[in-house]
Parts: C-alpha cells; sequence; structure tokens
C-alpha cells in the first residue's frame, strides 16, 4: 500500500495543477469575450500562414539578430523538453522509472541528450537575459513602464527557468544507470555519495521539477509569460489589411448618410450607444486579448516618437494598464456576479488624455510588435470616446474641426482659393 | 500652362487619364503649393491628361478622424464620394500620403472605389516608361541625398522602393538615416498633430528627426509628404539658422531634372 502512495499524491497533484489551470484560463477566456464582437475569421489560409511566421518561426523578433537567437533557444528549448514531461508523468502515474528507455531502446539517450543540451542552452541564455534586464542599462528594460511587479515577473520566469533546467539536469546526473551528454559532467561531483543518497537526490530533484513545473503552468495565466499560448491566437487574428487603415465605424457611417439622404433612414434606426471606448468592456475582444498577449518586451515604445522624445505616452504602457483593467473587471464580475461600478474607467484612470493627445499614429509600435499587437487601435478607439462622448479636444482641434466643416480644410483659408495655385503656372 | 478642373472637362465631355488630388496643405499651404505646382509641371511636360477637382476638392478628413471625430470624417468622406463617383474617377494621384492612405483604403468601405496612387509611384513609372527623361546633366548628379519615410506611405502602405527608385535615377548618392524603411521616426505631425502643440516632453519629435537627417550629411532631405517637409523645415532650422540643408519634396526634384 505505501508503494502506491506517491503515485495517488502525484495524481492528486496533477489533477490539482491542471484544474487549477484550466480554470484560470478559462477565466481569461470570459474576460477576453467582454469585449465588443468583431469578425477576423476570413481567409483563413493567409492567417494560418501569419501563425507559422510569427508566432512559430518568430520573424518579426528577427529585426534584431542576435536577440532572436537567444529568444529562439529558450522557445526551442520550452518546446521540446516539455515533450520529456510526456515521461515524467506516465512515470509519477505509473510508478515507473523511465518509462519510455525500453520502447525507446537506444533512441532513447538520443532525445535525453538532446533535451540536456538545450537545457544547457537554455540556462546558459536566462543567465544572459537576466544579466541583461538588470545590469546592462537597456532602456525599455530599465523604463519606468516596469517598476514594481512587472520587473519582478520578468526576473521571476527567468529564474524560474534556470531552476527548472538545473534540477532536470541534477535529476539525471544523480541516476547512476544512465549516462547523458551534460549530466554526466556534473556526475563527477557527486561522487562519494551514498547509493541512497544518490537515490534521494534524484527523487527529489525529480518531484522538485515537476512540482515546479505545475508551479510555473499556474503561474504563467498571471505573468507577462502568458505571450508563449496567446501569441499563436493572436498571430491568427492579426489584420490582413494595411496598417494605414482605420476601422471604419458603420453607426456613424449610417448616421451621416441618412442626414444626407433621409429618404433612406429606415422608420426603426436606433441610436448606437456609446461610440470608441471609454471602459476596456468597450473594445473588441481582440484588443483584449492582445493585452493578454503582450510580453511587455517595450520594442513598441523603444520605436515610439512619443516615448522617445519623453512624452508621457508609452504604447507598452497602454497594454498593461489595459491588461490591469479588463482584469480588475473580470474579478469584480466574479465577486459580485455582475459589474459593480468600481468609479474607475479605463480612460481617465488607467489611460490619461495627455498619453492619448501624445500619439502620432505612425505605426511604428505596430510595425514592431513581434506578436502583431496593435497599441494604436486602443488609442485610437479611447480618442474617439473623449471626442465623440465628452467633446473633450485641444483648442487647437476643435479649431480644425470647424475649419475643416466650414472652410472644407483644416486651416481657415477661404475655400474659393483652394485652386488659386493654378492661375501661378 | 493650364491646369483644367475635372467641371471644365465634364463640359467638354472629355474624361482625363487621372485625376491629381491636390489635397488641403497643397492647395493652401505656401511651401506646400510649390510641391503641388512642381508636381503639375511634370503631369504637363508628361504629356499627361489629368484634371483637378478645384474648388469640389474637400479635406480628405484624415486629421479628423485620427483626432477621434468619426462625424467629421464621414461627413467629408461622403461629399467628396458624390463628387468622385459623379465625375466617375478611376483613378487618382496625389502628392499627400494622408490623402492617399484615406482615398485608397478608407473610402472604399464608404463606396468609393478608385485607383489611388502616390506621386512617387506615378514619378517612378513616368520614368520608366520614358515619358519624362532626365537630363544627363541635372543639377542633382552626384549631391548626397537622404530621404526621409513618411509613416503613411511607408509603413502605413509599405511603399519604400518608388521614391528611392525616383532618387536613384538622379545619380544622387542616396544616404540613409540610422532610422529609414519600416523603422522610420515619424515626423511628428501625424495623427493630427501637425494641428496641435506638441505635448510636453524632453525633445521635439522633429528635432529629433531633424538630427538624424544632418546627421547623414547630405546636401538635401527629400521628402514625399508636405507635413513632413514642413516639420522637417523647421526642425533643421532649430539646429541651423543658415539651412544649409534644404527639405524639397522629389517632385521638385524632379522638376528640375527634366527638359
Amino acid at each position: 500500500m505505501m508503494g502506491l502512495f506517491p503515485q495517488i499524491i502525484f495524481s492528486l497533484l496533477t489533477l490539482l495543477a491542471f484544474g487549477l489551470f484550466v480554470k484560470k484560463i478559462n477565466e481569461i477566456r470570459s474576460a477576453i469575450l467582454l469585449g465588443k464582437a468583431t469578425f477576423l475569421n476570413d481567409k483563413p489560409l493567409q492567417r494560418w500562414k501569419n501563425v507559422f511566421l510569427l508566432a512559430l518561426g518568430q520573424k518579426k523578433m528577427f529585426r534584431n539578430p542576435i536577440v532572436a537567437l537567444l529568444h529562439l533557444i529558450i522557445y526551442i528549448g520550452f518546446i521540446i523538453i516539455n515533450i520529456e514531461l510526456i515521461e515524467i508523468i506516465l512515470d509519477g502515474l505509473m510508478g515507473t522509472h523511465r518509462i519510455l528507455s525500453k520502447p525507446l531502446g537506444n533512441y532513447y539517450s538520443l532525445f535525453i541528450n538532446c533535451f540536456e543540451i538545450l537545457a544547457f542552452l537554455v540556462t546558459i541564455v536566462c543567465i544572459l537575459f537576466l544579466v541583461r534586464r538588470n545590469i546592462l542599462k537597456i532602456k525599455r528594460f530599465v523604463s519606468k513602464d516596469l517598476n514594481g511587479w512587472p520587473r519582478t515577473d520578468a526576473n521571476y520566469i527567468l529564474i524560474a527557468e534556470i531552476i527548472l533546467m538545473s534540477l532536470f539536469l541534477l535529476m539525471n546526473a544523480a541516476d547512476t544507470n544512465y549516462q547523458f551528454i551534460i549530466s554526466s559532467k556534473i556526475s563527477p561531483w557527486l561522487h562519494g555519495n551514498t547509493a541512497d543518497t544518490l537515490y534521494l537526490i534524484e527523487k527529489s530533484a525529480w518531484w522538485l521539477h515537476i512540482l515546479g513545473i505545475y508551479a510555473f503552468m499556474n503561474y504563467l495565466p498571471y505573468s507577462k509569460h502568458l505571450h508563449i499560448i496567446l501569441a499563436f491566437p493572436n498571430a491568427y487574428y492579426a489584420p490582413l489589411i494595411p496598417k494605414g487603415v482605420m476601422h471604419n465605424m458603420p453607426a456613424i457611417q449610417n448616421e451621416v448618410l441618412y442626414a444626407m439622404q433621409p429618404e433612406l433612414a429606415p422608420s426603426d434606426a436606433l441610436a448606437p450607444e456609446s461610440f470608441g471606448a471609454k471602459e476596456a468592456t468597450e473594445l473588441s475582444w481582440k484588443n483584449l486579448m492582445e493585452a493578454y498577449s503582450c510580453s511587455e518586451c517595450g520594442r513598441c515604445s523603444t520605436a515610439c516618437p512619443a516615448t522617445s522624445t519623453g512624452k508621457l505616452l508609452s504604447p507598452r504602457k497602454i497594454m498593461m494598464a489595459t491588461r490591469d483593467r479588463i482584469e480588475t473587471i473580470s474579478k469584480n464580475i466574479q465577486q459580485n456576479k455582475q459589474f459593480i461600478s468600481d468609479g474607475k474607467t479605463l480612460l481617465h484612470d488607467y489611460i490619461s488624455v495627455e498619453e492619448l493627445r501624445a500619439c502620432t499614429t505612425c505605426n511604428a509600435c505596430v510595425e514592431e510588435c513581434p506578436i502583431s499587437i496593435s497599441p494604436l487601435d486602443i488609442i485610437m478607439e479611447l480618442r474617439r470616446s473623449l471626442v465623440m462622448e465628452q467633446s473633450n479636444a485641444p483648442q487647437e482641434w476643435n479649431g480644425m474641426f470647424s475649419n475643416i466643416e466650414n472652410n472644407f480644410a483644416p486651416w481657415k483659408f477661404a475655400p474659393d482659393d483652394r485652386d488659386a495655385w493654378t492661375k501661378q503656372v | 500652362m493650364k491646369v483644367l478642373t475635372m467641371a471644365e472637362m465634364a463640359a467638354n465631355g472629355e474624361q482625363p487619364e487621372i485625376l491629381f488630388w491636390v489635397g488641403c496643405a497643397g492647395s493652401f499651404d505656401q511651401r506646400a503649393q510649390k510641391i503641388t505646382k512642381a508636381f503639375a509641371t511634370i503631369l504637363d511636360k508628361a504629356g499627361i491628361r489629368y484634371a483637378i477637382l478645384g474648388k469640389e476638392e474637400s479635406c480628405t478628413g484624415d486629421p479628423a478622424r485620427r483626432a477621434g471625430n468619426e462625424f467629421m470624417f464621414q461627413m467629408m468622406a461622403y461629399q467628396n464620394i458624390q463628387i468622385l463617383n459623379g465625375y466617375q474617377i478611376k483613378k487618382i494621384v496625389t502628392t499627400c500620403p494622408h490623402c492617399f492612405n484615406t482615398l485608397k483604403n478608407e473610402y472604399p468601405a464608404l463606396g468609393g472605389n478608385y485607383d489611388v496612387i502616390h506621386h512617387t509611384q506615378f514619378l517612378e513609372e513616368l520614368i520608366a516608361s520614358g515619358k519624362i527623361k532626365i537630363l544627363d546633366s541635372n543639377e542633382w548628379k552626384g549631391k548626397s541625398i537622404t530621404y526621409h519615410d513618411s509613416c503613411y506611405l511607408g509603413r502605413a502602405n509599405e511603399i519604400y522602393e518608388a521614391p528611392r527608385k525616383v532618387l536613384e535615377s538622379l545619380d544622387m548618392e542616396l544616404r540613409e538615416m540610422k532610422r529609414c524603411k519600416s523603422k522610420g521616426l515619424c515626423c511628428g505631425a501625424g495623427g493630427a498633430q501637425m494641428f496641435k502643440e506638441e505635448e510636453k516632453g524632453d525633445k521635439r519629435i522633429n528635432t529629433e528627426r531633424a538630427d538624424e537627417a544632418i546627421e547623414t550629411k547630405s546636401d538635401f532631405v527629400a521628402s514625399a509628404c508636405p507635413f513632413c517637409n514642413t516639420m522637417l523645415t523647421d526642425g533643421i532650422k532649430n539646429r541651423d539658422e543658415d539651412m544649409n540643408t534644404s527639405v524639397l519634396d522629389i517632385a521638385e526634384i524632379i522638376e528640375k531634372a527634366i527638359q
């Protein structure tokens, strides 16, 4: 009976880990679906191509080849080493030891050797990334956007990966029945230990490794690291139109049409409830998914002309603020069964007017994002709400609007002079 | 040289090969008018049968839309599309990347479908087809130039090569700025910023871009957008009152290099 005890504990922990993970993922899914509907299922072939190029192929990361290569190592390591989890989980559930070594025969060592090489490389890269983040003064990492939790979050992830990889290697090193390519270099440090101690080291490393993986899995949804999952749907739903296009507002288009041609107006035309977005729930679900997908890398803000000239606006902060807001709303709904106003809105309380006013709509942030997030889309939706719902525009813009209305140009010139230049050629 | 309006052409029962959309800056701004005149001169020399809308042209609505005023945008778009469709316009060329983007990408959803090209693309075509001939001994030969990508031409519509090819046809030495093409830095005017004071920060965006242009030590800075032109001219003036580096539109450069 005692023999079954570890298996039962393991099974329960596995169930708990996956159960909690699925629960949180469902909560995030519901939070994303609080956003407005938008249709993004056209041209599936082109969309799958984006999944392969942007998410799987990390094409845009290669705008900076060295960092891209380092990131790729962690990424491939992450995916491939996780194959080993199949064996670890099977062993845990069945109470076996290296259950796949028999069926795989000679290939088994080959597999584990590959995992070990990757584990070693991932460890090195994680150390390099820790140095980059904390010692080298790289602008996008020292940025105030990351003050507090976000900076800690990034470091936790790197440290967790180093620990997990080390445990994996230590576990193999303590297993005297096998000789693998990297762990065999660690084994000599363990010499002098009795077989029992080695067994204890191996078992401890095994347990800590898998429990660490479970903990990490459940940490993901609270972390910027969620991008490893959401990068895929995000790439699938990436826009397939030129970046210059601002999405149309059919409600307003119709209103203008009916004003100009009243005969076309249906008798039961309803006025739309609101224009643009003041609250996160008035953004599209795509905007909200992007907020959860953001890995806070800051490439957008480095390229942003406003951020880089010291304006308050930072596109990365726009995404982080949107995620914070929708998380708060989602928690509020879970606790109260419906949203009970907390007296706050995304616009004003999370993102200020000054930030929105600084955007030049240059698309540099959109261009730079490795997974095609558009902070610009959110900025524009908030600007629409500011101007159309709250009539909140700088004096000069109000002047520009009235010039367009009365003089058909943003400046106050006589419309009759529009072709005056033709008399000078 | 006579510039015909659509109304005049239609009165004679004629249809132009292409409509030249002048834009508000090109029509009213003194500096941008020079670009308009240069481009009209090129069209004339190339023997293109073109027309302008003249007094019937209105703002496309771009600055209103980017500022958040969708109502104003839709009003302007409605008026312009009525007029363009009324004249059965098929092809449009414009010297303004903002007008270009709106006409090309945003009017189709509202019932305005036209083949829209930017003047740098049109110039590239005119040179390639031999409709305009670059003089062997043009005044730009051997001079150095740096080209500033307009966001609405570049990232927004991925037109990076046409303007560069036009400049290369002049035997000029094209020097790239630190940030160019898809990484190009905005001049600071887009998103209706042209019509308001910049938000507070450590530096003006146009000064930042002017510094990058000056760093290339080029004789000239080429632009392809009337707003970039203004912003860069101001930015360079801030750093160098004598304006040793002048900012010219690609149309102005070409106009002086053809017969």
